[in-house]
């Protein structure tokens, strides 16, 4: 494999060609923020948070395989206001109840609005009429906070077909959809992996919750970020 | 009003549709149970059956190893299926603007009245849905309908009763008088005109070298005509240099820009040219296959366009060995009902039956398109004028136009004018010629290239329509002085974003919303300066979306501000920069009703 080098906020790292922007990022210490994209799932750009500017455009960085001698900026003010709209539409979109949540703390999209200083959103909220799934015998999916990020889609199932989770509908009505059928013996692990890949509260393990009370969680300590963060400035 | 086009669920009891196994086999057995024909065989139970169904949904995904949701995916994804009740005669009423404009509001009242039911409804016995749909390309002869894939054009209100009577009575929809569909060409430039024989282009490509062929083509300087404008034979080359175990021709007849239709009419009047111009691709690039992408809108062609394969073929135009010197054959993929189905990436997909969202690129679609092979896909207008080119040559080509925009364009024109219908010109001409050309008088402003586009005011009518200045796809919507154009146009637009967004991108598919929230709020009298300097900065981040639609969904609302911004400055309130639009009265009447009391917001 050919290694390029990139620059990235001035400074020169190399890379393998077909690594995607945002892992050559984070490798280096340097973060981008991120909510449809997983580390070792297929990325697909869909939420647009990590868009940076590449060679003067703007692209996002997920799916922006690096080039030789490619230019990369990965934050300013205007970005950062990009992605603080970008979550602010995200509020507005869903139902989200932060407050009483089970994963108050370790939500990426709650995070992020933390560490976009986001207190409300400038947009109207749409209060979207949707529905609480709980057929599975594992798992319960809350569509009134999923984010539409495909991550389960990608992530559940293997890869390709047949699916088990996939999108229905389109435009502001898509939606997950779960196939019951296939997933009815869903294991507990396999429960906690659907909980750990949705990033915001979408996908419960039922039975369980509140283990680390709220306060104590992962970004009630920390932004989210900072651990890619620090092991930037090790470097 | 975002809720009616959504096809699925409308829930009318009692009407399940009905496709029994046996055809249902029948057409699985037809695709070899491939699930790369899903669409193909979502359309086949859709048109047997009125619907699809859970039942026909499940064995589907048994036949071709899929899940029942990945079917559903599909499914739901496209307008024109439906996974609830059917309806004997599904009627879709196409609510684009210049439908409004040319009186749908009377023709949708009478088909309530005579139907009994209202748009998103089936009629109790089952026979009659009214639907809404987007811009079905007949903006030329609104308002107009499809109903079982027939189109009913220039629709008034008696047209209506009768058609409405004829279903009750059970008539045959190929025997209900008034299905009509004209071409209506104004002005017919050198690629309109027929000046040559079926098959001469061809033939005279095989004798070139591909790579002289491809060089014959960038002489010409022609560009895409599908509105994105990349040169045409650059996209050859790559996609000829691009390593593949295939390679593939996909003519986009997508069409679904509303107000445009110049595509429907070059498929009607020169379907062979098309079909040489992708047989010139193909071999061009080194493809064997090429598929025609079509609008479901446009399924009345499908048989004659099929006659015209076959003739085809029998002329060895098409088939193995053509001129001794490759095989080539097309086969026609129908689209549901997408608009974004038109983006080529998003094209190459719901071909490939899955649902028409846009791909990440890189990689492009000449590097890896359908079934991740090299493929070149071309709008119908630029295959036809390739076989001109190849004809006359580059040369003759270059004459034409200017510099930068050679050759002609067809351009689809309608709304208030005298004379709407397909105008083939020689690039260069300005906003002015063409309101000259199809008598429009008292113009407020042109739409030009769709909703996607641009809206001119009159100090711009001077400007030129070419690549290099005011750049299109071809469509050009006549808005007259007595139109309101933020409710009547740019609200219509927005909500056709809305619709057609693939919902994959957050802000397309939320900033949408947002802006239309945003423009009512100013239409009910209740915006403020801020308002509109938030709807332009939201602008860049419409920017950061994947694919076109997302980039130009906010234009309807961002050009019309930079063009028309007295007309918003007309409705802000002034001298304060918040407006509540809280109603205390309104937010209690619910419950002052539940409790039997009147409202008191004096407070005594
Ligand atoms: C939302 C969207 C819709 C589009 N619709 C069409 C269409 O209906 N027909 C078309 O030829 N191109 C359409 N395009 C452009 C195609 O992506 C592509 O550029 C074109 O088919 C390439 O052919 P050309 O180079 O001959 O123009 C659309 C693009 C976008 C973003
Ligand atoms: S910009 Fe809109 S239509 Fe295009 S991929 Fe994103 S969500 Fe889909």
């Amino acid at each position: 494999m050919s290694m390029v080098i990139i620059t990235i906020n001035g400074k020169e790292f190399s890379a393998k060609t077909g690594e995607m922007v945002v892992d050559v990022a984070r490798k280096n210490g340097i973060y981008i923020p991120t909510l449809c994209n997983m580390e070792g799932v297929i990325p697909q750009g869909s939420c647009r948070i990590c868009t940076c500017l590449i060679d003067g455009r703007t692209m996002a960085a997920c799916t922006t395989p690096v080039s030789h001698r490619m230019n990369v900026e990965t934050n300013n003010a205007e970005l950062e206001k990009i992605r603080t709209t970008i979550v602010e539409l995200l509020f507005a979109e869903g139902n989200h109840y932060c407050p009483t949540c089970e994963r108050s703390g370790n939500c990426d999209l709650q995070a992020l609005a933390y560490r976009f200083n986001v207190l409300v959103s400038q947009f109207k909220q749409i209060f979207p009429t949707r529905n609480v799934d709980a057929k599975n015998p594992k798992i319960l999916i809350d569509h009134n906070r999923c984010i539409q990020c495909k991550r389960c889609i990608r992530r559940m199932g293997g890869s390709g077909k047949p699916a088990w989770f996939s999108f229905k509908d389109r435009g502001h009505k898509v939606k997950v959809n779960i196939d019951h059928e296939l997933t009815a013996d869903f294991t507990d692990e396999m429960a906690q992996k659907a909980m750990d890949t949705c990033p915001v509260g979408a996908i419960l393990k039922k039975e369980k919750g509140f283990d680390v009370p709220i306060g104590r969680r992962k970004y009630d300590t920390e932004p989210i970020g900072t651990e890619i963060e620090k092991e930037g400035a090790k470097l | 009003m975002d809720n009616h086009k959504s096809q699925k669920s409308f829930v009318a009891d009692g009407n399940h549709c009905s496709c029994d196994c046996s055809s249902l086999h029948t057409i699985l057995a037809k695709y070899d149970n491939d699930s790369s024909r899903l669409m193909d065989i979502l359309i086949a139970v859709q048109e047997k059956a009125g619907c699809i169904q859970e039942k026909a949904v499940k064995e589907i995904a048994k036949a071709l190893n899929l899940s029942k949701v990945d079917v559903e995916q599909t499914l739901s994804f496209y307008h024109f299926f439906s996974d609830g009740a059917k309806a004997d005669y599904a009627v879709y009423l196409n609510d684009s603007v210049v439908a409004e404009m040319m009186g749908r509001e009377d023709i949708a009242k009478t088909f309530e009245e005579e139907v009994g039911v209202t748009f998103g409804k089936i009629s109790e016995d089952g026979k009659i849905g009214l639907f809404n749909t987007s811009c079905i390309g007949m903006n030329d002869q609104e308002p107009a309908a499809i109903i079982n894939q027939r189109v009913f054009t220039k629709l008034t209100p008696e047209k209506v009763r009768k058609i409405v009577i004829e279903m009750k009575n059970g008539k045959s929809i190929d025997d209900i008088v008034g299905s009509n569909v004209e071409n209506n060409i104004k002005k017919q430039g050198p690629i309109l005109t027929k000046d040559i024989e079926v098959g001469e282009g061809l033939k005279k490509a095989v004798e070139m070298k591909p790579e002289t062929l491809i060089e014959e083509v960038r002489q010409s300087n022609l560009r895409g005509r599908g509105g994105a404008g990349f040169p045409t034979a650059m996209k050859w080359k790559f996609c000829r240099e691009a390593a593949g175990d295939k390679h593939f021709v996909m003519c986009n007849a997508d069409e679904g820009e509303p107000g445009t239709f110049k595509d429907r009419v070059i498929l009607t009047e020169r379907p062979e040219m098309v079909f040489e111009g992708m047989a010139i691709a193909g071999y061009a690039i080194g493809a064997e296959e090429g598929i025609l992408y079509l609008r479901y809108e446009y399924k009345y062609m499908q048989s004659f366009l099929e006659n015209v394969l076959q003739e085809m073929r029998s002329k060895k135009l098409l088939g193995e060995n053509i001129f001794g010197k490759f095989n080539f054959d097309i086969r026609i993929q129908f689209g549901g009902g997408a608009y974004v189905c038109g983006e080529e990436s998003a094209l190459i997909e719901s071909a490939e039956g899955k649902r028409g969202e846009p791909r990440d690129r890189p990689p492009f679609p000449v590097v890896k398109g359908y079934m991740q092979q090299p493929t070149s896909v071309n709008n119908v207008e630029t295959l036809s004028a390739v076989v001109k080119i190849i004809n006359k040559g580059a040369k003759w080509y270059r004459s034409l136009g200017t510099i930068d925009s050679t050759g002609t364009k067809l351009m689809s024109i309608s709304g208030d004018c005298e004379k709407p219908g397909v105008y083939e010109m020689e690039w260069g001409f300005t906003v002015n010629d063409i309101l000259q050309m199809v008598g429009a008088k008292d113009v407020q402003a042109v739409q030009i290239g769709g909703p996607s586009g641009n809206c001119v005011n009159p100090a711009q009518f001077n400007r030129k329509v070419a690549y290099e200045d005011l750049s299109t796809g071809g469509a050009i919507i006549i808005i007259g002085k007595e139109r309101d154009l933020l409710k009547d146009v740019v609200l219509n637009f927005t909500n056709f974003f809305i619709e057609e967004s693939c919902g994959s991108c957050v802000p397309c598919r939320a900033m949408t919303v947002q802006y239309r929230n945003r423009l009512e709020k100013i239409l009910r009298g209740n915006g403020v300066a801020k308002d509109i300097e938030a709807m332009l900065e939201w602008e860049k981040v419409m920017k950061t979306n994947r694919c076109g639609l997302g980039h130009s969904a906010a234009n309807p609302i961002l050009t019309t501000i930079q063009n028309f911004r007295e007309l918003y400055d007309a409705k802000l309130q002034k001298d304060t920069d918040y407006v509540s639009e809280f109603n205390l009265e309104a937010a209690v009447q619910e419950s002052c009703k539940a409790a039997g009391r009147q409202p008191n917001l004096g407070g005594e």
